[in-house]
């Protein structure tokens, strides 16, 4: 194997100007398989949920899931997509231990939809990706190698198959070649996956988790020469599993196409894995042609002809898709565009919403799911919505706030102790004793102390350098170890003073 | 003139994984060059204006509800299997693909 020198991302750019092609597949949430009754619960042990269809037994026929087409056609209306008045599945044939049949049902020149569009916020900009077309297939069963050193399949002495997956329905979609995207291709799949998983959640076919492969995603890649018309050869980086992998493995093949193009060197068309450790990719296999799949039309499935009147029903039945909403809620919440993406990007928007259901202004629901939480989920390794804290929660200690009983460095402690696990935030507030100095009596004896102990900072506030008061403040705030309101403090400073604020 | 080359029956038989004597690969091209020939002969029959036939039957859209039904037990699941381990199908070693 030839190690290449990777050339720098900016030299990759100037020379080159990179198209993509995203195919995407979406792991169904209906709970039977594509073509037979099996369930598709997680976690079953081996080999529980399989039948004479799903294995291939001779004589046992497939039936189509009605849910499985109905999820498909969704899909492919949310994606601004024609939905075929009539199509067919196909054989696609492949000699391979995954699938027990020999073949994966797919589709193969008749899609269920085709010729779309989803858009995608890029940096404040929106930018079209063109939908070729979203297919009806089906998942195959996973493989366990072993004897081989990690797992994998070289050095493998033998491998073990587990079918349980084999025939859940998949949606493969493939976007058109990617083009003007430039230096920001890497961002623009990455943002382009990020879209479409956002909607297929929205439409309640599949969770699309990719971290359980429910979401899984091959980028292609090639460079063209500035200026040129005509494509270069494509790599083709399969599974590539998180968000932020898209983006890696765009650049990554961006700067290592670069380099080879740039030594006088050909790209081969062939398929890459990518490595998470390190975000590179290594050469797999030498791509099959088309032909050698020897698809053919599925002959034990008659054709799917979705009427209109279901299709339109469907299109009717469609919710609010992600980008139009997030629009609205920008709106609402009063936040810039590049903020909203701040929040997308942190996978905020249902949690902030949750939150101003619960009650909370929305300044306030985002300030402390986009700080003080964000940041501690950030530390932690987490998702924001696997920290034990509930928006009915955040919205409590907004409301604790509001009413004076908390000031903002109580409330920071009351969401910790609610993340330390000492209960909701009256409970943390009553334990932990976090309310405000409200007592006139005490706070001004406080405030007397602070102004006989600072005599020279006083005299200044009288003199009209009414700046210098935080100094005061402060002292205050210390003596009652955070707990006073520090507005009122000011105030009270101010006052003793004969100051006017 | 075989339409079918010996290059042509040797490439299906590795896509098919199979593995073919050199007096086989000549035995099939002639046999697949028949099969394929007497086939071909339908394309002369059938006019322009007659489509590809993939299903006899006039039916579409056969469907049934996403309502799970029983599966096999493991057991039947690899009851003909040469081969298990850890209630999983066992199969020899993948070789030349990742």
């Amino acid at each position: 194997m030839t190690v290449t020198e990777l050339v720098s991302y900016e030299d990759a750019l100037a020379a080159y100007d990179p198209v993509m092609g995203l195919e995407v597949h979406v792991e169904l949430g209906t709970k039977t398989k594509m073509f037979c009754g099996c369930s598709t619960a997680l976690g079953a042990e081996p080999n529980t949920q399989t039948c004479p269809t799903c294995l291939g037994l001779p004589g046992s026929l497939p039936v189509v899931n009605a849910t499985g087409v109905e999820s498909a056609i969704k899909i492919g209306l949310a994606l601004n997509c024609e939905i075929a008045e009539w199509c067919r599945f196909a054989r696609k044939n492949y000699f391979y231990p995954d699938m027990p049949k020999n073949f994966q049902t797919s589709q193969y020149d008749e899609p269920i939809a085709f010729n779309g569009y989803l858009d995608v916020d890029v940096d404040g900009e929106v930018f079209r990706v063109e939908i070729e077309r979203a297919h009806m297939e089906e998942d195959t069963g996973k493989s366990t190698h072993v004897g081989g050193a990690t797992g994998r399949i070289h050095g493998a002495q033998h491998s073990l198959l587990d079918y349980n997956r084999a025939g859940i329905p998949l949606i493969e979609i493939v976007t058109k070649p990617i083009v003007g995207a430039g230096a920001k291709a890497p961002e623009v799949a990455k943002a382009y996956v990020t879209e479409l998983r956002e909607l297929i959640k929205s439409l309640g076919v599949s969770d699309a988790r990719m971290e359980m492969g429910q979401m899984r995603c091959d980028v292609n890649l090639s460079l063209r020469p500035q200026g040129a018309d005509k494509f270069g050869t494509r790599s083709e980086t399969k599974n590539v599993n998180s968000l932020r992998s898209v983006e890696r493995a765009v650049r990554f093949e961006i700067q290592r196409h670069a380099a080879v193009l740039g030594d006088g060197g050909t790209i081969i068309q062939e398929t890459r894995h990518f490595h998470e450790e390190d975000g590179s990719t290594t050469s797999g296999r030498v791509k099959e042609e088309a032909e050698d799949y020897r698809y053919f039309p599925e002959p034990d499935l008659v054709p799917v002809a979705p009427a209109r009147t279901w299709v339109e029903e469907l299109r009717g039945g469609l919710p609010e898709l992600p980008r139009v909403r997030r629009n609205r809620l920008r709106e609402e919440w009063g936040l810039s565009r590049h903020e909203m993406q701040s929040v997308l990007n942190a996978g905020a928007i249902e949690l902030i919403t949750a939150t101003i259901d619960e009650g909370a202004p929305a300044d306030q629901a985002r300030k402390w799911w986009m700080g003080e939480l964000a940041r501690r989920a950030n530390e932690d390794g987490v998702e924001l919505t696997a920290l034990p804290i509930t928006p009915a929660q955040v919205a409590r200690v907004c409301a604790l706030v509001k009413e004076g009983s908390l000031n903002d460095k109580l409330a920071r402690q009351t969401i910790e102790g609610v993340l330390a696990g000492e209960g909701g935030p009256d409970e943390v507030v009553a334990a932990r004793g976090l309310k405000v100095v409200s007592d006139e009596g005490a706070l001004g004896t406080a405030v007397d102390e602070a102004i006989a102990a600072n005599a020279a900072i006083a005299d200044k506030i009288r003199g009209g350098k009414v700046a210098a008061a935080g100094a005061l403040v402060g002292a205050v705030m210390k003596a009652t170890r955070g707990q006073a309101d520090a507005a009122r403090v000011r105030e009270l400073i101010l006052e003793k003073l004969g100051v006017e604020g | 003139m075989p339409g079918i080359t010996r290059e042509e029956v040797a490439h299906l038989a590795r896509l098919a994984r199979l593995e073919l004597k050199a007096e086989e690969l000549d035995h099939f091209a002639g046999q697949l060059d028949d099969i394929i020939g007497a086939v071909a002969r339908v394309s002369e029959v059938a006019d322009q204006d007659v489509p590809p036939t993939s299903h006899p039957l006039p039916l579409t859209n056969v469907m049934r509800t996403d309502e799970v039904r029983p599966s096999l037990t493991p057991q039947q699941a690899l009851a003909c299997a040469p081969a298990q381990e850890q209630q999983r199908f066992k199969v020899p070693q993948i070789l030349g693909e990742e």
